[in-house]
């Protein structure tokens, strides 16, 4: 607080010529390097209103009592590290290693302040932050900011609406911004909070909400930690992972108000893509280096993601070959795809999810067809079967399945719409634009609270379920269940046959999602995905993954696209 | 046994489609969600609409679901599961969007009403406070909402609660909303002058009771509310509307007053003035006064005759047959077509007969079906 009351004292100490001062108990101000103290003391508040007070106001700031408390001063990126530091203590109580949050995350945030010039360099954007020291590493030695730069200067004129336009300093740029925003009378809880939201500056990286999840699954990704990007998504939907009304774990005296409700309010659950997008741009601008490779026996490798979202589409485990095949032509096994790398910024950025899912249905596609014909007929092929021969291991019928699944699936999907209309977006801490809003939402709230309440005790003691515990799996399917529902032990005897030393299907004919990929940067995508152009089962696949997936069917779709496209590449070119 | 694959070879002759053919360069669109416009002459820059406004925010969409539900639940009679549905959806009350936050309240209102109403849990105490909520919501709502409280209130029988409530919101004022809300007002101060008149009635069965020095003191507040209601109802009644019953309480207080020149004049403005819509019960009490003050029987003909024009059928047209003696001119005035009143002068009832039947047979098919038996002991 001392730093606050003496910055605007920028005369230089007589006898030493340092601009360095410092508060005594007392109030009085005394330079720090020699010790001398001054006549001059920390302004008290006074209800009396001198005439003169334009003069003292000039130098001081004119510090009119505010409807709203102050507080602390506080910046943007303080706020974030709060936010992130909790999303990281999450991920620590689901079972993420204890390394992601005190190494990996607070050295890649350090990173990007660095980056951003908001710290940890030797001119900052803006003041060092206090708050730096809450994190639990033992901080690093803070360069000493520069007491007046230039920047530093605007953003605090900026951000005070209250400050009179004639300043000391001198800087004309910086009166000439002050005096626009004082008309403007907005102003924000955070230093910097107007001036966040202005035009980045090229080659900055502007911190935001979806930001943060793109910071957690960098570090997540950095450990190669069993968590993928949809996994975590869904987490932060569910509210395990602390994402709406983060700000909540702000202290009491960051005031949140004006500007950063911008920032921090959210309104709207993170997009995959966005988020992909994010990171991808994050850690190129943090000018990571390779990261630790993607082997076969990281789960993060589409063999053994494949299994996990075999068994939880209720596929047949003898799927997983043909997956392995698959992965194994296109030779996307390969550390080298498969593996983040911001140095090299052409090579694509995997995402292994909807990688893993996309697989799975080129493989279906490859034995079963999927073209509304050949799968139900194989079906009533494999029920005959299974029908005559009780005994002995029952062949995969994709009718049975379907019915199973769509059941299931649709329940869920309903359970899901009625849990996202239910969901509470406002929390006990309500945000305002101005003081002159703030009574007016305060009494909505109460109002609200009320009326929920009241409308609470109507609803019956069904009241608010018990919230489930987090699990990547969202359909289980038990062997031990003898309403034969399991379909992971059954064979898909009937459509393959040998050929030399392996198996191969009998089925010779494929269809492509695609003959040609669209140009990226015409139409934004690479594939566009029109329900009404594709079989029925094919349909039902993309839906089943992307409900699993939380995902657009036509992101699983673009990348079945791809995958084909590499898979064909040598027929293709001979037409 | 055959395999699978062979019989299918064998069943299907057909060949299915191999590859589905999508020409990448067709379809141009930076926003797949809207198809584009298929027009070969078109450039390609204006082959695609553009979304206008501000994209909806998930938290506006997740509260079109909820009323969703919610009307669902509402039409299926699921209240508590409305119930669940609307202590989420009132966080829409606190909307970014301004036009959304303006709108809220009346879907919130009628909502809640709704549900309150026919909650098995819900009492009279739970709508009362959600109204008394309701009202400190926005002032540009509350006359509306005292109003309808006070429906909500009577229809359950609380005459006293509603009328404390009448009185409550006749005092209301707030500015320039009060003139805004003015229609409100009005109808406010009706109904508290119904009330009134309710409690004047009681007071008066409650005089007749009583005897001695009671009876003065209830003759006061009988006075008092007759003052009251007077003014009222007087105010009301003047606005062109169907006011039945105010009119008739009115009429009632006057007529114990015995102040007829006044009820004469309202009743005639209430039945004749053209401002005010027609209502065949406004000549029906004219009626019936004018028969209680023992008019002579030309004024009452004249009456019953304006009310013959609005609706034939009525059970008054059988006063008609006492009225009149000649059994002639009660068909002519009862069965005179309405369309060719000014044609034809009707002196032969056969001819009226013929001439009835091409005009529309309502007057007399309503008249004689309804009314044939008595009808015809009367006259004939």
């Amino acid at each position: 607080m001392e730093e606050e009351d003496t910055r605007d004292y920028s005369e230089p100490c007589v006898q030493c010529s340092v601009v360095n001062w410092g508060l005594t108990d007392e109030g009085r101000f005394y330079c720090k390097s020699c010790h001398n103290v001054i006549e001059r003391t920390k302004e008290v508040l006074t209800s009396d209103v001198v005439p003169n007070t334009k003069i003292q106001s000039i130098s001081r700031g004119f510090r009119k009592r505010k409807k709203i408390d102050k507080g602390w001063e506080w910046y943007v990126c303080e706020g974030f590290q709060y936010i992130l530091k909790k999303q990281a203590e999450a991920l620590q109580t689901l079972g993420v290693c204890p390394k992601m949050k005190d190494e990996i995350l607070c050295n890649f945030w350090r990173l990007y302040l660095q980056k951003s010039r908001q710290a940890y360099c030797t001119t900052p954007a803006s003041y060092a932050s206090k708050a730096l020291s809450i994190s639990d590493v033992s901080t690093d030695v803070e360069t000493e900011p520069e007491r007046i730069s230039i920047h530093g200067l605007s953003s605090f004129s900026e951000s005070d609406g209250d400050l009179q336009t004639e300043s000391s300093f001198g800087h004309v740029s910086s009166i000439g911004k002050a005096s626009a925003r004082e008309t403007t009378s907005v102003c924000s809880g955070s230093v910097d909070g107007d001036s966040y939201l202005l035009k980045r500056k090229k080659g900055n990286l502007r911190m935001s909400m979806p930001m943060t999840l793109s910071f957690c699954y960098i570090a997540l990704l950095w450990l190669r930690e069993p968590v993928t990007l949809s996994d975590l998504l869904r987490f932060v939907i569910d509210g395990h992972i602390p994402y709406l009304n983060a700000f909540q774990c702000f202290p009491e005296e960051m005031k949140l108000y004006g500007a950063d409700l911008k920032i921090f309010r959210v309104e709207s659950w993170p997009v995959y893509e966005d988020v992909h997008n994010k990171m991808s741009e994050l850690s190129a601008f943090l000018d990571l280096p390779c990261f630790p490779a993607i082997t076969d026996s990281c789960f993060l490798h589409p063999n053994i993601l494949c299994i996990k979202y075999l068994m939880e589409a209720n596929l047949p485990d003898e799927l997983h070959n043909w997956t392995c095949r698959v992965v194994k032509k296109i030779n996307f096994g390969e550390a080298d795809f498969l593996t983040l790398d911001p140095v090299n910024k052409s090579a694509r950025k995997v995402k292994y999810d909807v990688l893993a899912v996309a697989i799975i249905i080129v493989v279906l596609k490859l034995l079963f067809i999927l073209d509304d014909q050949y799968e139900w007929l194989y079906a009533n092929f494999a029920g005959k079967r299974n029908q005559k021969n009780k005994e002995g291991c029952l062949w995969f019928d994709f009718k049975k399945w379907y019915k199973v699944i769509k059941k299931s699936v649709d329940v869920e999907q309903k359970k899901l719409d009625e849990e996202r209309a239910r969901c509470l977006w406002k929390c006990e801490k309500p945000l305002f634009y101005s003081s002159k809003e703030k009574s007016v939402v305060l009494k909505k709230r109460q109002m609200v609270v009320n009326l929920q309440r009241q409308f609470g005790t109507l609803s019956g003691s069904m009241q608010v379920a018990e919230k489930q515990s987090p699990s990547s799996f969202q359909l289980n399917w038990a062997e031990e269940n003898t309403d034969g529902n399991c379909f992971h032990g059954h064979i898909l005897e009937g459509i393959l046959q040998e050929k030399g030393n392996s198996l191969t299907t009998m089925n010779t004919k494929y269809w492509l999602c695609s003959v040609k990929l669209c140009n990226e940067k015409i139409c934004g995508q690479l594939t566009h995905y029109k329900e009404s152009d594709f079989p029925q089962s094919y349909q039902f696949v993309l839906n089943l993954f992307s409900f699993l997936l939380r995902v657009p069917a036509s992101l699983i779709h673009e990348e079945v696209c791809l995958i084909e496209h590499k898979l064909f590449k040598t027929k293709r070119h001979r037409k | 046994m055959d395999s699978f694959v062979e019989q299918l070879k064998r069943g299907t002759e057909e060949e299915f489609t191999e590859e589905s053919v999508w020409d990448g360069s067709a379809v141009n669109t930076t926003s797949s969600s809207l198809p584009a416009i298929y027009l070969p002459l078109l450039p390609r820059n204006l082959r695609h609409p553009t979304t206008r406004g501000r994209k909806a925010t998930e938290f506006q969409e997740t509260k079109k679901a909820c009323l969703n539900y919610i009307q669902d639940a509402l039409l299926q009679h699921q209240w508590q599961r409305a119930a669940e549905f609307m202590t989420n959806y009132l966080e829409t009350l606190e909307n970014t969007s301004a036009e959304k936050r303006m709108a809220a309240p009346e879907v919130i209102w009628r909502i809640g009403t709704e549900i309150l109403c026919h909650h098995s849990k819900s009492s009279i105490e739970e709508f009362n406070y959600f109204a008394e909520q309701m009202k400190n919501l926005g002032v540009k709502r509350y006359l509306k909402v005292c109003l309808e409280h006070v429906f909500h209130l009577l229809c359950n029988g609380l005459i006293d609660e509603a009328y404390q409530n009448l009185s409550l919101a006749e005092g209301w004022r707030y500015g320039e909303q009060t003139t805004a809300q003015d229609k409100e007002l009005k109808l406010i101060q009706a109904y508290k002058g119904l009330l009134d008149y309710y409690n004047w009635t009681k007071k008066r069965t409650a005089m007749l009771e009583l005897d001695g020095n009671f009876a003065d003191s209830v003759e006061q507040e009988m006075h008092s509310f007759f003052r009251q209601a007077a003014v009222n109802l007087r105010e009301i009644i003047k606005i062109p509307g169907v006011w039945d019953p105010f009119v008739k309480s009115y009429v009632d207080l006057l007529e114990f007053y015995e102040d007829y020149d006044e009820v004469r004049q309202v009743l005639s403005e209430y039945a004749y003035n053209s401002k005010f819509p027609p209502n065949p019960n406004a000549h029906v009490y004219y009626y019936q006064f004018l028969k209680r003050q023992g008019e002579s029987k030309k004024t009452l003909m004249s009456v019953l005759k304006i009310l013959h024009e609005i609706v034939p059928s009525h059970e008054l047209m059988l006063d008609i047959c006492q009225l009149q003696k000649s059994k002639l001119q009660i068909l002519q005035i009862c069965f005179t077509p309405r369309l060719h009143s000014q044609e034809g002068k009707i002196s032969d009832s056969e001819e009226i007969c013929e001439e009835t039947q091409l005009c529309p047979f309502e007057s007399i098919w309503c008249f004689g079906f309804l009314h044939a038996s008595l009808m015809f002991t009367r006259c004939l």
